[in-house]
């Protein structure tokens, strides 16, 4: 199994503070690495240094062995690396399938061929299957913002996937969302994860959603992975209950 | 519904300076400059999401090109050439600050640019003629076509104008149009599904710079003297004013607020004597007040409570 992504003694300090302080993990293709810890941990900041968002202090990230640190995020999600952010993000006076649309245009053609050629981009029927598959498919026409906040949620998870991306980092894809829904959204990731053998990193505090959906767990805190494995392990795994509960 | 409201519309355009005086077609005409220049900041400003309060600028940058090129001679198709040229590439770089900065900081780096345009306008007397402006400007005769008559002028800026609207048309409904909305609404997530907000960013600026450029090439011959104050902030907030009373960020919005910006003052100065510009302030408060959508925001209101 190759390694998808690389983080390689990664840092970031905000002044004083230390939000990342030398992680170093790899994730296999098709893999679903779960990443927990208490609020405050760096888990954001983590994934926000890897995608480009914030420069990291010290460190590097490779994608399939390709340094890609101080690349800009619009670079990255071309070579096929795809996220979500903690709080939602999409864009609320397009429609669902619209926005849909904007998550993959840009992965087709030159800045040109995109201006004199069709209006969706030639990805009308890619974003309808897309609507199908995450059971949107009433609201294709509705703008996100009128969408209720789970199902701007799932909008939110599917546009990561417009592109097809290798690696997709979701920043807590469960929060917010009812459990009915979250069951739905857990089989769509499954079901991407083993046809397109896509991989993730999902940061989670749903304990449960990141122990039935994740092959391996690392937990974060104050900065630092203090401990990796399997969910089972990790259930039982002493230092993570005293990092959660304080001491 | 759509498409008839848009043969209609085109049809009184066409038929209009038939009924009108010179004045009226004067009018119209200007309508016509000022809803070109209110375009293109609406790509901006509208669908982009980048403000700009130097708008006015590029109308001028484009009026000087076309009354140096061809009070000297020149023709008119290459003061277009020279204008769109010029405002492109200073939009562009214009369009760098904006990278950086955005709201009320932005705002200030348009109007110190605004500024600058203005001193130059008024100071370099060896290219501009300074505070004298300049006069007698030439209308351009096409293909033996002579618009020294108002009337053949105005044909001739309706013509620019439905080559502008419909490749706006175009743009704000191609990937691009999609694009700007992105960058208007969430640029770091724009920017994470691949979106290169810094050359849309820069794109939406020139662009819409272009458009000012475009306005000035026809403002110089249809009023045939322009001087550097024609081109200061006001024009600049006056078109800012334009794009957010017609309606931001939707396509006919520039039509409307250049309509009321331009014909409505003109209207009411008939009745009202003196006052016409204080109810005309009044009526734009209120507006913004309840309906930051603008006029189309209110249309759009108006027929939901109908159905």
């Amino acid at each position: 199994m190759s390694a998808v992504l690389q983080v390689n003694g990664l840092e970031k300090a905000f002044g004083g503070i230390r939000a990342v302080n030398g992680v170093s993990f790899e994730v296999h293709e098709g893999e679903i690495l779960g990443l927990i810890g208490p609020n405050g941990s760096g888990k954001s900041t983590l994934f926000n240094c890897i995608l480009g968002q914030l420069p990291p202090s010290a460190g590097e990230v490779r994608i399939d062995g390709r340094a890609i640190t101080g690349m800009r995020p619009c670079e990255l999600n071309r070579l096929g690396v795809g996220r979500t952010f903690q709080l939602l993000q999409v864009f609320p006076q397009l429609t669902v399938r619209e926005n849909l649309i904007l998550a993959g245009q840009e992965h087709r053609g030159s800045m040109w061929s995109r201006l004199v050629g069709r209006r969706d981009a030639g990805l009308g029927s890619a974003a309808d299957r897309m609507i199908e598959f995450f059971r949107l498919a009433q609201l294709a026409g509705e703008k996100a913002g009128t969408l209720s906040y789970g199902q701007q949620k799932l909008l939110d998870v599917a546009m990561a996937f417009m592109a097809g991306p290798r690696l997709v980092l979701l920043d807590e894809p469960a929060g917010g969302v009812n459990p009915t829904m979250l069951a739905g959204l857990r089989e769509r990731l499954r079901e991407i994860n083993a046809k397109e053998r896509a991989t993730f990193v999902v940061i989670e505090h749903n304990m449960e959603f990141v122990m039935s959906l994740c092959t391996r767990v690392l937990v974060l805190a104050e900065g630092r992975i203090i401990a990796e494995g399997t969910p089972d392990e990790i259930r039982g795994n002493p230092q993570v209950i005293e990092a959660y509960l304080g001491g | 519904m759509k498409k008839v409201f848009f043969a209609g519309l085109i049809l009184l355009l066409v038929a209009a300076p038939f009924f009108l005086k010179p004045y009226g077609i004067y009018l119209l005409s200007l309508w016509i400059v000022m809803t070109i220049a209110a375009i293109g900041l609406n790509l901006t400003l509208g669908y982009a999401g980048q403000i700009s309060l130097a708008q006015g600028s590029f109308v001028g940058i484009g009026a000087y090109a076309a009354a140096l090129l061809t009070t000297t001679g020149w023709p008119l198709w290459a003061a277009f050439v020279l204008a769109v040229a010029l405002s492109l590439a200073i939009g562009w770089v214009l369009g760098y600050p904006a990278l950086r900065v955005q709201h009320h900081y932005l705002a200030f780096v348009t109007l110190s640019f605004a500024t600058l345009v203005f001193l130059v306008l008024r100071n370099e007397e060896w290219l501009t003629k300074g505070v004298y402006g300049i006069s007698g400007i030439p209308r351009p005769t096409l293909l033996g076509w002579s618009t020294k008559a108002p009337i053949d002028f105005y044909f001739f800026c309706l013509g620019v104008l439905a080559l502008v609207g419909g490749a706006t048309w175009w743009l704000v409904r191609s990937p691009w149009g999609r694009a700007f909305t992105a960058l208007r609404e969430n640029t770091v997530r724009a920017d994470s599904l691949g979106v290169d907000t810094r050359r849309y960013t820069l794109m939406a600026f020139a662009m819409g710079s272009t458009l000012g450029g475009v306005a000035g090439v026809l403002y110089a011959p249809l009023v045939q003297f322009i001087e550097p104050t024609a081109f200061n902030l006001n024009l600049s907030l006056n078109l800012l004013l334009m794009v957010m009373v017609g309606g931001s960020g939707s396509f006919l919005g520039p039509f409307l607020g250049a309509a009321v910006s331009v014909l409505l003052p003109e209207w009411m100065r008939f009745g009202s004597e003196g006052l016409y510009l204080i109810f005309y302030a009044i009526a734009v408060m209120v507006l913004m007040a309840f309906c930051p959508s603008g006029l189309l925001g209110l249309a759009e209101r108006a027929r939901r409570l109908v159905r």
